[in-house]
């Protein structure tokens, strides 16, 4: 429309450019590393980077909902945002195709001899099976796909004719498509990460990764945001109480995750039993332990301390940062949770998983990121057109 | 004691809340200090054009809660390892894991009780007295009236000129504050 618009979607065409050369680049280096360090190390990086961008994906998903049932102005704000995180879902739908052609490689109770002489595995058959792990995997992307498809086709359809009857069809939808969500990517969560040492189990496994998803999509959205914001040369649109509500909730998802993660750690730290301990005792050791460490310091106690102050949460540029930090300290959560599982049952993989993690985060992020941009410039920045930044701004001075 | 001293201060009475902001920022302006605003509802803009500053409330809260969580943990290592110390299952006296959940409660505990012990010392709430509702008219600033003081502690404070000050600023009327 004017010159800021089509500055802003130059650089816009440049990062998807820059992510998509990062993206193949990533790749072609994970391939050349894997033809060196075998496929059960490659696709376990594989599987670290596949768990990132999904749960970029999803988190974006389940925000989405939450912010049709609760409303507010901060939600507006990234919405669109939010949509087009979700709208890569059928990308990230491709990408678990390696993960299924893989997993007997990945995963040790598909290996009938192994289950045969493991009297505990043999009892999980029902559950860890091959066709059953295929199964699930379809009906996960099937319940997924479904509501990202809902919610972004409601969503077009209420952004041309507002207070229209799609607003109740989203939020009637948003609430049991929570609880779906709840329940698909807790058993995701054991089906994909979990049973990589099928003896071990954590109820709690699945929180911690709806919590961290969300955490990271909302980081995102947030660190997006704030970087349109600032390139349109418009950043006093976003008002600093809105700013302060994004904190606000960066600040509740930091310390849900942080409550999470130490509610099992301390029920298996207190029961100290033999089938359990080991997950931990393994990733509190040696390298592993720096790991852990890092994570209580930046992504816990660091961002904590930041976003308690106010001024922290209202200025554009430390709470970008901040959103900057949490999208690495998920990628470090996700390989100190899953690479040490390639270091048991006789296997010393886990470090070289860890080391390849970051080349198959840039190379699946990079195409994540791609499609996400592609996804961002199909539609409108802000929800309901005739709703501008001004108006959005007016609705916080009242509240 | 000066007839002066008698008064607790002057009230001007304004019919829309621009006015009484606009009045406030040139009260403010024209030096006084000691001022303050009641309006039936919050105003954007009011709190600055007095000149609110922060308070010291944020702090004590985190001191609450740093004490707070110094003594849940202390209160837990006390017991346990110094003056009843029992091995559980072989685990350390000084279990920190299973210190954490009653140090967060003793944090939060102590930060809530602060920041409200806090904000009654800071604002001197409660306060059975206040001279303003010496003024009958005063009642409308719960209903549509917007009202604007300068004490009669103000440095700047002289009774005829600041009269005729807040006068001039377009006040509906403008009251004595006895004591």
């Amino acid at each position: 429309m004017n010159h800021m618009d089509t500055s802003l979607g130059n650089r816009l065409d440049q990062i998807r450019r820059y992510a998509l050369y990062a993206g193949a680049a990533g790749l072609i280096v994970w391939l050349l590393a894997s033809a060196i360090l075998g496929m059960r190390v490659a696709l376990g990086a594989y599987l670290i980077g596949f768990l990132y961008v999904l749960g970029l994906s999803l988190g974006a998903l389940a925000i989405l909902m939450l912010q049709h049932l609760t409303g507010g102005a901060w939600g507006r704000m990234i919405r669109r945002v939010l949509e087009a995180s979700s709208r890569v879902l059928p990308l990230v739908t491709l990408l678990a195709l390696p993960v299924l052609l893989g997993m007997r490689a990945l995963y040790i109770w598909t290996q009938a001899d192994v289950v045969a002489g493991d009297e505990v595995l043999a009892s999980k058959g029902w559950y860890l099976n091959v066709p059953g792990f295929v199964v699930r995997t379809v009906v996960y992307f099937a319940v997924w796909l479904a509501l990202v498809f809902l919610l972004n086709r409601w969503a077009r359809e209420q952004e041309r004719t507002p207070y229209s009857q799609q607003s109740n069809w989203l939020r009637s939808l948003s609430g049991p498509g929570l609880v779906l969500y709840g329940l698909t990517m807790t058993f995701a969560a054991f089906d994909w990460a979990m049973s990589l040492e099928p003896h071990w189990f954590s109820t709690i496994y699945g929180v911690l990764f709806l919590i961290g998803q969300a955490n990271n999509a909302f980081a995102f959205a947030v660190g997006v945001t704030l970087l349109l914001a600032w390139w349109r040369g418009v950043s006093e649109t976003l008002s600093r109480d809105t700013l302060a509500d994004l904190g606000n909730l960066m600040l509740a998802f930091i310390m849900l995750w942080a409550y999470i993660a130490f509610s099992q750690f301390l029920i298996i730290w207190s029961g100290n039993l033999p089938e359990e301990i080991p997950w931990y005792l393994a990733r509190l050791r040696g390298g592993w332990g720096v790991l852990a460490l890092l994570l209580v310091i930046f992504h816990f106690a660091v961002p904590f301390a930041l976003l308690l102050q106010a001024e922290v949460k209202r200025n554009p540029r430390t709470l970008a940062g901040l959103a900057a930090l949490v999208l690495i300290v998920r990628a470090v959560d996700l390989v100190w949770t899953v690479a040490p599982s390639f270091s048991t049952h006789g296997h010393h993989d886990g470090i070289w998983v860890a080391l390849l993690a970051p080349v198959a985060i840039a190379g699946l992020g990079g195409l994540w990121l791609w499609q996400f941009v592609q996804q961002l410039r199909s539609r409108s920045l802000l929800p309901y057109p005739e709703e501008t930044a001004h108006s959005l701004d007016a609705s916080a001075e009242v509240a | 004691m000066s007839k002066r001293s008698a008064i607790y201060g002057v009230m001007a009475e304004f019919d829309h809340a621009e006015q009484l902001v606009e009045a406030t920022r040139r009260t403010r302006e024209a030096g006084y200090s000691r001022i303050d605003a009641f309006t039936p509802f919050p105003i954007h803009g009011l709190p600055e054009a007095l000149g609110f500053r922060r308070t010291r409330l944020p702090l004590i809260v985190l001191v609450g809660g740093i004490l707070g969580g110094l003594t849940g943990y202390l209160l837990q290592y006390y017991s346990a390892a110094v003056a009843y110390p029992v091995n559980v299952g072989g685990r350390p006296l000084n279990s920190w894991p299973s210190f954490i959940p009653v140090t967060f409660e003793m944090t939060v505990l102590i930060a809530a009780i602060s920041a409200v012990l806090g904000m009654l010392a800071l604002n001197g709430l409660p306060q059975p007295y206040h001279p303003v509702f010496n003024v009958p008219r005063f009642a409308l600033a719960s209903r549509d009236r917007f009202f604007l003081l300068v004490e009669a502690r103000d440095p700047h404070y002289d009774h005829d000129s600041t009269w005729k000050f807040l006068e001039s600023l377009g006040a509906r009327e403008v009251f004595d504050v006895e004591h």
